[in-house]
């Protein structure tokens, strides 16, 4: 059995499809990325999944159950981590978890052995009695995860789970997402925009833009699809320089714009003393700097959807829009 | 199943109290009306006969039922407001994704906001004893706590079937006004409905706050339009159908 199977999912919101026909499976125990700029139609899809919203068409089973016909089934087998909080700002962080951990049914004695463990995950135990009111983003954010694991859920939905943090507390969250995954076998399908966050976690990563899978596998192997290392050279005059690289047996592409030029290969390290080599034959150029990148899925990223990843108004305006929240509770 | 959702409904009520407990702005606000209604008028009105009305009655007596029963009316507003927070705070949709009947969440929120109305009713009935207001027995305390309940209950239920229809928690309080208001006044709280002229009353008949305050001053001082028994089944009636209107839409909400 699969963790997750969708099959050609569809999500209208008037004319607008905000997720357009996709597929796509999850294996047991997997960390599954989905990639892509906001708006690209990645938390519609995970609310489809946990059931929040309708879909228009297709279908898709979540732990084997049918997220149409089954959705108490479902809604017990999975954890939720939303993008934007959603805690109770005027419990404490225990009380936030204890009223979780009664709506999933647990007895007394697996609540409180849960709630010592999850808060020791976290690194929360010295502040589960203190008013979520009073807590960081950061110490927020990891009391929503510890929560969605509560009621030990077979796969756990993060969405955006570094969303506005920073980057000490990114690192902590994901030592804890790899942490749980380790030790209680969680599935987890985990949402951003963030390049470095699908590269370190995910064991495979969705790419996706407009509403459509542009592209999924493993990171490394989406990688290689760019053919290896880029070498990004500044030389005067550049075209006698591209000139005289277009014709490197080495070279698997090269490309030029704004004065610097791109060379893909393999082992960009050891090209470089190559590269010197040649700036000292004198042949008519002079290099000024060298700069080797190993790609990124952010290149990986630029390969299939032809831009980099957009940072639209639409961030920003979420951003007013939870700041005017949170005085408006004060 | 039954001992779960038994659980959930607990689970929301334990929250709504703690919350209550906490906000002690709340507690002022939600206390403070009543008095101001409760003593200005008795002291105000207190030579005013109404022929053929009071029968000796002090107005104080006759106000003391319409204040509980407008405390009743107006603190449901409460229930309604809290699920726009929710909402608003993102904490609606932690609720929303859980294996739960909507059901259950809606009585339990229901039953917080009975329990704050039953402590505000209480204080109301043990302060008037202050201003002289007399019962006609023990026994009316507890069929008075009953009819406490069935308002309650049936105007939580409205003001969570309005809030399950609405998006801008800045807008619901003037909604509710609207319904609020009219309820208060043609409910007879403040003066005998019989005095109203037809076409005015004929509005006090559609009223279901007219009932509870009926009913409220027939068992604690023993003056009322209708037998009791016919005000209750009329509360009852008007607040199963609000808590079942108020599970429907709630159900239907997208967050």
């Amino acid at each position: 059995m699969l963790a997750i199977e969708v099959k050609n999912l569809t999500k209208k919101f008037n004319r607008l499809k905000a997720v357009n026909n996709i597929s796509f499976k999850v294996e047991k125990g997997e960390i599954f990325g989905l990639l892509g700029p906001n708006g690209a139609g990645k938390t519609t899809t995970i609310k489809m999944l946990i059931t929040l919203v309708k879909p228009n068409g297709g279908e898709a089973k979540v732990w084997g159950f049918d997220i149409l016909k089954q959705k108490n089934e479902v809604r017990n087998s999975i954890g939720i981590v939303f993008q934007e909080p959603a805690l109770d700002n005027r419990l404490t962080g225990k009380e936030n978890l204890d009223f979780h951990a009664r709506l999933y049914g647990l007895d007394k004695e697996t609540r409180k052995k849960r709630i010592k463990e999850v808060l020791e995950l976290v690194e929360l135990r010295d502040k589960a009695n203190v008013l979520v009111g009073n807590y960081s983003g950061g110490m927020q954010r990891r009391l929503e995860i510890a929560r969605g694991l509560m009621h030990y859920p077979k796969i756990l939905f993060l969405d955006e789970p570094s969303l506005g943090l920073d980057t000490q507390t990114r690192r902590r969250i994901w030592e804890y997402i790899l942490r749980l995954n380790k030790k209680e076998k969680t599935t987890i399908v985990l949402t951003t925009h963030y390049m470095e966050e699908a590269d370190y976690l995910c064991q495979r990563v969705a790419i996706i833009d407009f509403g459509k899978i542009v592209a999924l596998d493993t990171p490394a192997n989406l990688k290689s699809v760019l053919g290896g290392d880029v070498i990004s050279i500044e030389a005067v005059p550049s075209e006698k320089a591209f000139q005289v690289f277009q014709k490197i047996s080495w070279v698997k592409k090269i490309n030029q714009h704004n004065g610097t030029i791109d060379l893909n290969c393999e082992q960009g390290e050891k090209k470089i003393p190559l590269l010197m080599k040649i700036d000292q034959e004198n042949l008519g150029f002079e290099i000024k700097s060298i700069n080797l990148r190993k790609p990124t899925l952010e290149d990986v990223f630029l390969h299939f959807t032809g831009k980099t990843i957009r940072e639209t108004e639409v961030s920003q305006s979420e951003k007013n829009k939870r700041a005017m929240r949170r005085r408006f509770r004060r | 199943m039954r001992a779960k959702n038994l659980q959930v409904i607990y689970v929301m009520w334990l929250r709504e109290m703690k919350i209550f407990l906490r906000a002690k702005s709340r507690w002022i606000s939600n206390l403070a009306l009543p008095f101001f209604f409760l003593f200005t008028m008795a002291f105000g009105f207190r030579r005013f006969r109404i022929a053929g009305v009071f029968h000796g009655m002090s107005y104080g007596n006759f106000l003391v039922p319409g204040i509980i029963g407008m405390t009743m009316l107006f603190s449901s507003m409460f229930t309604g407001i809290s699920i726009l927070w929710d909402r608003d705070f993102g904490f609606l949709k932690e609720i929303m994704v859980a294996p739960v009947k909507r059901s259950a969440v809606i009585l339990g929120r229901v039953s917080g906001g009975v329990t704050n109305n039953l402590i505000q009713g209480i204080s109301i009935l043990l302060s008037s004893f202050l201003i002289g207001f007399r019962i006609n027995s023990l026994l009316s305390i507890f069929w008075a706590l009953l009819f406490m309940v069935v308002i309650s209950v049936g105007f939580n239920g409205l003001s969570v079937a309005i809030a399950s229809k609405m998006r801008d928690p800045q807008a619901f309080p003037l909604i509710m006004h609207f319904f609020t208001y009219p309820a208060f006044l043609f409910s007879g709280a403040l003066f005998p409905i019989a005095d109203l002229p037809f076409w005015l009353r004929s509005f006090s008949y559609l009223d279901p706050l007219t009932y509870g305050v009926d009913g409220l001053r027939g068992v604690l001082v023993g003056f009322s339009q209708f037998p009791p028994i016919l005000d209750l089944s009329v509360l009852l009636i008007f607040s199963l159908a609000m808590v079942i209107l108020g599970s429907w839409l709630f159900s239907r909400t997208e967050v």
